[in-house]
């Protein structure tokens, strides 16, 4: 079990100032940039402004997390692409085996559906079917989630997708501070990282430092500490079970809150030495229910935690449809704090 | 147009090795020693080495499910490649990989690939690997007249103009993908022309002789290494067997492998010209027969000598908690 995330952001001991997400995001990636001549960033509208009579940079990235990179290293490592996903993936993990250290941007994970194949039957496969020769040091970023009214093809959180393939590294952050950390432990590991970053949590804003510094992938962190409930919950969910918990600390009831921060490497034993402790389990997660990390978390605790449990484990998704686009729907579809926390009371029959 | 007697020897070689190679594969797929899908490149070697001969190890290929050519015109180890096939310990990749995931960096082999159109994507990142590093190597995908038509190679083809890549986009048009010919399956009048018109340099060439290959081969290679982009070249060629071994290959006409095999093989082709200009003596390409036919015996007996991977494989080489 892994110390507490407050405390973990104090390690660097330098100067920390109050970042948003998309700004510890943009550090990560200049800092990286800086350091290692091979790390280039790859996607559409990264700059903007190509070939148009406008400015340059116009964009900085569609949520303007690469604003400003552009002006700092030039074109060459800040690539602007033609809308050709494929092309940009299938790019990047050839890149990756050449020499660079790419950072591709797919501008939302929904459209993975048009570059599936570079990355599951291409980059993900490559050092295992090539007897371990072949490195794809290569970050997929890509934005995530519901909440802003994006519709059907825009609002996904497809993360179960992808964790279900060997070769793949998954990454969710949900502060801003393990945004910046995990994006250079991402950046700097050796295999291909799915980095999803959640729409609605760009403007959300906490401590982080000034400095350089890793998180380690599969390393989860307890947001909030409590022994008669465990919440594992998953990027933009984290906040809302972290309000839930507050609002129930005030009834003497208390949860441990685990962010896994990276689904696969999963921190498995943290969730189960938390069960241990609880005994009681509730898995928050804004995906669909089917095959989804709910899912997956419920077979470790049924499997490897059963003596453990108290009671029955409990998911809270979104419900097996697409994502509507009105915004009264949506509110409904997204795993809501009242639906956390009739969750726990239920569990705990309080 | 002349060549120095060693170069015209190693081209041989190399066509000869890959013939071979092809050759036995069938033979050991039929008795049971080839596990899974092979695809022969018969037919098809004045391509493969027509390219590679302007490659160095730094330069990169891709490939294609029809890849031991390729592998082997860039210097893949013949034993590695054998022992991979047959699922050895001590394969290429280990015995992971198999006849259409054959692989080999430090040879600047990207890896032949089983899904078609998969290597121009991934020679993109190659070239701009190239590009960003500013190394003047460069990298050749490789792709069927099938591959041609998957939306990743127009794609690629569009992304390589776009950001002026090192990268010679060879289609080898072979008439067939799978079992449906190529003049049902290709929209436009040829692939050439199909990938100019994403605004690069594009030509046809005929495939099945070497030399014809080799020189435009030569140019696409010195605009790449230049900094002058892209260029598509399309590659007549045949392939004397059917898409994988074991294909009875109905979709063809009666005796048209027949007749590919007395006039469009490219190493008789190639043997004619070599002998008719002068160049070389036949005792020297039959000595080269020899040779390479031996080589072959002995890398099937090797690799019929090794082990098969041991179960610990399973789960190396990925990350794996599960």
């Amino acid at each position: 079990m892994n110390i507490q995330a407050v405390t973990e952001k104090n390690k660097t001991g330098g100067k920390t100032s109050i970042k948003t997400y998309r700004e510890a995001l943009n550090d990560a990636l200049r800092s990286e940039m800086r350091r290692d001549p091979t790390v280039v960033l790859i996607g559409e509208d990264l700059a903007g402004g190509a070939g148009g009579g406008g400015i340059d940079d116009a964009y900085g990235g569609v949520f303007g997390v690469t604003k400003g990179l552009v002006s700092e290293f030039g074109r060459e490592r800040v690539i602007d692409t033609p809308i050709s996903e494929s092309a940009i993936i299938g790019a990047a993990a050839g890149a990756a085996n050449t020499g660079l250290r790419p950072v591709a941007e797919l501008m939302f994970f929904d459209f993975i559906g048009v570059c599936f194949d570079q990355i599951f039957n291409q980059a993900a496969k490559f050092r295992y079917m090539f007897g371990g020769k072949a490195r794809t040091p290569m970050v997929i970023r890509a934005t995530v989630g519901a909440g802003l009214s994006a519709g059907g093809q825009h609002s996904n959180m497809l993360h179960p997708l992808v964790v279900h393939i060997p070769g793949l590294k998954v990454v969710m952050p949900s502060n801003a501070y393990d945004a910046k950390g995990l994006l250079i432990s991402s950046i700097r590991d050796n295999d291909p990282v799915i980095f999803l970053e959640h729409k609605t949590l760009y403007d959300t804003k906490c401590e982080v430092p000034d400095e350089s510094y890793t998180i380690p992938l599969g390393e989860a962190a307890f947001t909030r500490e409590g022994s008669d409930l465990t919440i594992v919950a998953i990027s933009a969910m984290v906040p809302r079970a972290n309000a839930v918990a507050d609002k129930l600390a005030k009834e003497g009831i208390f949860i441990d809150v685990i962010d896994p921060r990276s689904l696969s490497p999963l921190d498995d034993e943290a969730i189960l030495e938390s069960i241990e402790v609880t005994g009681r389990l509730v898995v928050v997660d804004e995906a669909n229910p089917r095959c989804g990390m709910g899912a997956d978390i419920a077979l470790l605790a049924a499997e490897r935690g059963f003596d453990s449990l108290r009671a029955p484990v409990r998911t809270v998704t979104a419900p097996h449809s697409p994502v509507p686009f009105a915004p009264v729907l949506e509110q409904l579809y997204m795993p809501s704090e009242e639906r956390i926390e009739r969750a726990v009371r239920e569990l705990l029959e309080v | 147009m002349s060549y120095q007697p060693d170069f015209l020897l190693q081209a041989y070689r190399t066509m000869k090795t890959i013939r071979q190679f092809e050759e036995r594969c069938i033979v050991e797929f039929e008795r049971g020693n080839i596990p899974g899908f092979v695809h022969t490149s018969n037919g098809q070697e004045a391509v493969a080495v027509g390219t590679c001969m302007h490659l160095t190890d730094k330069d990169v290929i891709g490939s294609t499910h029809r890849g031991h050519g390729h592998c082997l015109a860039k210097g893949c180890d013949v034993v590695g490649m054998m022992k991979e096939i047959m699922a050895r310990a001590g394969g290429l990749c280990k015995g992971k990989g198999g006849s259409m995931h054959i692989a080999d960096f430090d040879k600047g082999m990207l890896g032949a690939n089983a899904i078609v159109g998969g290597a121009p994507p991934l020679c993109n990142g190659a070239a701009l690997s190239a590009k960003t590093l500013k190394t003047k190597d460069i990298a050749v995908s490789f792709t069927g007249d099938g591959g041609a038509n998957q939306g990743t190679v127009l794609e690629a083809l569009n992304l390589a103009v776009v950001l002026k890549l090192p990268h010679i986009f060879m289609f080898e048009n072979n008439g067939y993908g799978e079992g449906t010919g190529v003049d049902y399956a290709l929209g436009s009048e040829d692939i050439a022309s199909r990938s100019g018109a994403f605004g690069m340099p594009a030509v046809k060439v005929d495939g099945i002789d070497f030399f014809a290959v080799y020189e435009t081969v030569k140019e696409a290679v010195e605009r790449a290494r230049n900094g002058g982009g892209p260029t598509a070249i399309e590659a007549d060629t045949v392939r004397f067997d059917g898409h994988f071994v074991g294909d009875p290959q109905l979709y063809r006409a009666k005796d048209e492998v027949k007749r590919l095999r007395e006039t469009h093989d490219c190493l008789k082709l190639f043997r004619k010209r070599v002998i008719d200009e002068g160049w070389l003596k036949a005792k020297d390409l039959n000595a080269i027969d020899k040779e390479v036919e031996a080589q072959i015996e002995q890398a099937v007996e090797e690799a019929l000598a090794a082990p098969f991977p041991d179960a610990i494989e399973l789960t190396t080489d990925v990350y794996c908690s599960y």
